[in-house]
């Protein structure tokens, strides 16, 4: 086999989806399942080109149905495999990934957003929150990391695959059509060189026998009663819950004696970013804060800000799928809910800060 | 003396007498199944998948490694399998609706691209597990929960020719034959040949299997058995459709 696909650190300029095929090379991804999507398809146009250097493959399939299940069966078959997919083809992945919550199989899955619903546009949204933190007939029993840059991107695909393996949840790095195709310079590296271990997979289905016993497994995801079930599902919620704050990341600056704070996730935090920063500047009040993994919410995190604050700015491009997460983590406070949300479309910093003073001037009118 | 029922070997004691209704046709397919794993000695090396149906009913049926999986998505589990490690023996096992209908895609696309697994689908003419529905291989004129008049071929075509479909996109290195439970030497035969091609990395291997359904037929013995003898040839031919070894072989 060919040597390791990066050696030491690399500063690199390069494409979103170019990004995650070779952090699923840094992270010794063995097999990819894909089905052609945009804005996804360049995940699997670099990796079946990088791949095979590096004795590694890949399964067009016939749908998305077939590349989440032909990976869950890779997985069961112990290898790391993985699959990336957008917009309908999330829809379709939801069926999977259900089974892969009810037989807790480590899978990770790459979703790059793209407007919905239906075909909607092959271009950007942030619009598969919802269904990608708590779709398919569950619980949402799932981690979802929503990452903001390509460094990110290379940062968090690495690590979806350490908590998938870790934890035995399936996991999603969110990422949009905009982090899929803009090029963005990152620095690539090889993760065990700095020191970071990769958890180990397992083979579930056709373990080698030892000293010539063979111990057949049985593997399933239907039970019989309502009492079997849940024990089972009650079994699996305390362990996700007991590991939730182990998993959870969120960010924030200025909230301490922040009035509004602005609320937002993935590649719209980093116009947050800079809105917060300039309205700062100008000697306003204003806080960020950004939740990294949407599945498990930094619940606890957003409740102390919310104690503080008077008002949460809720800004997504989608019509209030983040803000449900919010209000969810936050039930019970008393803080004033603004909103900016425009579904499937881009949001710049100047948009943010013209909303923001809108809101300090209905404050003041008061 | 006690007579004990002769058993294959692969199959697990403690999940018997195992849990399909009396007379159920996917006892007699597994029983051909087991006895050609034993044969082929292979039970430590396969990975059996069990499709949702009554098929689910066998997850725990074999001493070998088993995933029940999803209505229809047994073939793709089974494919990921085979394709992370292609030493693995990989069995499909499916009833007519997972796999000519909400699988279909699937057992197409696995014929078409010559995955080395085995499938194995039981035709039993309507969707049992969910209580006699029609299924595409319903017999025209035959009642079912959804067709209480019978199949009406003008609304609902013809039953599904499942191994003259896969024979017919497939190419070499494929096997591909339909047995029945009337005859279980013969079931056994081509269940062994599609688990040897597979063996031998030659390709895609399918075997359809007519079954019994007394409890959704309502039938009793005499009518299940003339069911499938007289009433089920009719329209699905027994024999074998494609075998690469018999024509290296001969
Ligand atoms: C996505 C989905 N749709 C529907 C069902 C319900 N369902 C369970 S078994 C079954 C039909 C099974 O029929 P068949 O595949 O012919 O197997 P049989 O029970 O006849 O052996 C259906 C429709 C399901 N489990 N999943
Ligand atoms: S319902 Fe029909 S197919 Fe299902 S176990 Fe009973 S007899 Fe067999
Ligand atoms: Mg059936």
């Amino acid at each position: 086999m060919a040597e390791k696909p990066i050696q030491g650190e690399k500063r690199v300029f390069m494409t979103g989806n170019e990004v995650v095929a070779w952090a699923a090379l840094a992270a010794k991804a063995e097999i990819m399942y894909g089905y052609p999507i945009t804005p996804q398809n360049e995940i699997m146009h670099y990796w079946t080109r990088l791949a095979p250097k590096f004795g590694k493959r890949f399964l067009q399939t016939e749908d998305e149905l077939s590349a989440g299940f032909t990976t869950l069966g890779g997985v069961l078959a112990g290898r790391k495999a993985f699959t990336a997919t957008a917009g309908p083809g999330n829809t379709l992945m939801q069926e999977p990934m259900s089974m892969a919550e009810m037989m807790r199989i480590p899978s990770v899955v790459i979703i790059q957003q793209r407007g919905g619903p239906s075909t909607a546009t092959v271009i950007y949204s942030q619009q598969e929150v919802t269904m990608t933190t708590y779709g398919g007939n569950g619980e949402g029993l799932r981690v979802v990391y929503s990452t903001a840059n390509h460094q990110e991107l290379f940062d968090y695909t690495i690590k979806a695959f350490n908590t998938a393996w870790k934890y035995r949840f399936p996991t999603f790095v969110l990422g949009d059509g905009y982090q899929a195709k803009m090029r963005e310079s990152l620095t690539i590296y090889d993760p065990e060189e700095k020191g970071l271990e990769f958890v180990p997979t397992e083979t579930f289905l056709g373990k080698a026998p030892v000293n010539g016993v063979k111990q057949p497994v049985h593997l399933r995801n239907t039970y019989n009663t309502e009492e079997e079930l849940y024990e089972v599902i009650t079994r699996y919620m305390e362990e996700y819950l007991k590991v939730a704050p182990e998993i959870i990341e969120h960010r924030e600056f200025s909230c301490e004696d922040a009035d509004i704070v602005v609320v937002s996730h993935g590649v719209v935090s980093r116009a947050a970013k800079v809105a917060v920063q300039e309205l700062r500047e100008e000697g306003l009040k204003i806080g960020y804060f950004r939740p990294v993994t949407l599945r498990p919410f930094p619940a606890e995190e957003l409740k102390k800000v919310a104690a503080r604050a008077k008002t949460l700015l809720l800004v997504e491009s989608a019509f209030g799928q983040m803000a449900k997460l919010v209000k969810d983590a936050i039930f019970g406070s008393t803080v004033a809910l603004e909103n900016l949300f425009k579904p499937g479309v881009g949001i710049t910093s100047e948009e943010i800060v013209v909303r923001v003073k809108e809101i300090e001037k209905g404050a003041l009118a008061k | 003396m006690t007579m004990i029922p002769q058993m294959p070997k692969s199959w697990r004691l403690e999940s018997k007498p195992h849990k399909f209704c009396p007379g159920c046709g996917h006892g007699l397919v597994l029983k051909a199944l087991g006895e050609a794993i034993d044969e082929l000695g292979i039970q430590d090396k396969v990975v059996f998948g069990a499709d949702i149906g009554c098929s689910l009913l066998a997850w725990d049926f074999f001493n070998v490694d088993t995933v029940q999986t999803h209505h229809g998505r047994t073939t793709p589990v089974v494919t990921g399998v085979k394709r992370a490690n292609p030493d693995v023996i990989c069995i499909a096992y499916m009833g007519d609706g997972g796999g000519y209908a909400i699988g279909s895609q699937h057992l197409v696309n696995a014929a078409a691209r010559n995955e080395r697994i085995t499938a194995i689908l039981v035709n039993n003419c309507n969707y049992a597990m969910t209580g006699g529905q029609m299924a595409p291989t319903t017999l025209p004129g035959m009642k079912t929960e959804t067709t209480p008049y019978g199949r009406d071929v003008r609304e609902s075509g013809y039953p599904t020719q499942g191994p003259e479909m896969v024979a017919a996109i497939t190419r070499e290195g494929s096997y591909v034959a339909r047995g029945t439970v009337a005859n279980l030497k013969q079931l056994k035969g081509f269940l062994k040949k599609a688990l040897q091609n597979q063996m031998d990395g030659n390709g895609f291997s399918f075997v359809e299997a007519l079954s019994t359904c007394p409890t959704n037929w309502r039938t009793n013995a005499k009518d299940t058995w003339a069911f499938v003898e007289k009433e089920m040839t009719k329209f699905f031919n027994v024999g074998e459709l494609k075998n690469p070894a018999a024509k290296e072989g001969e």
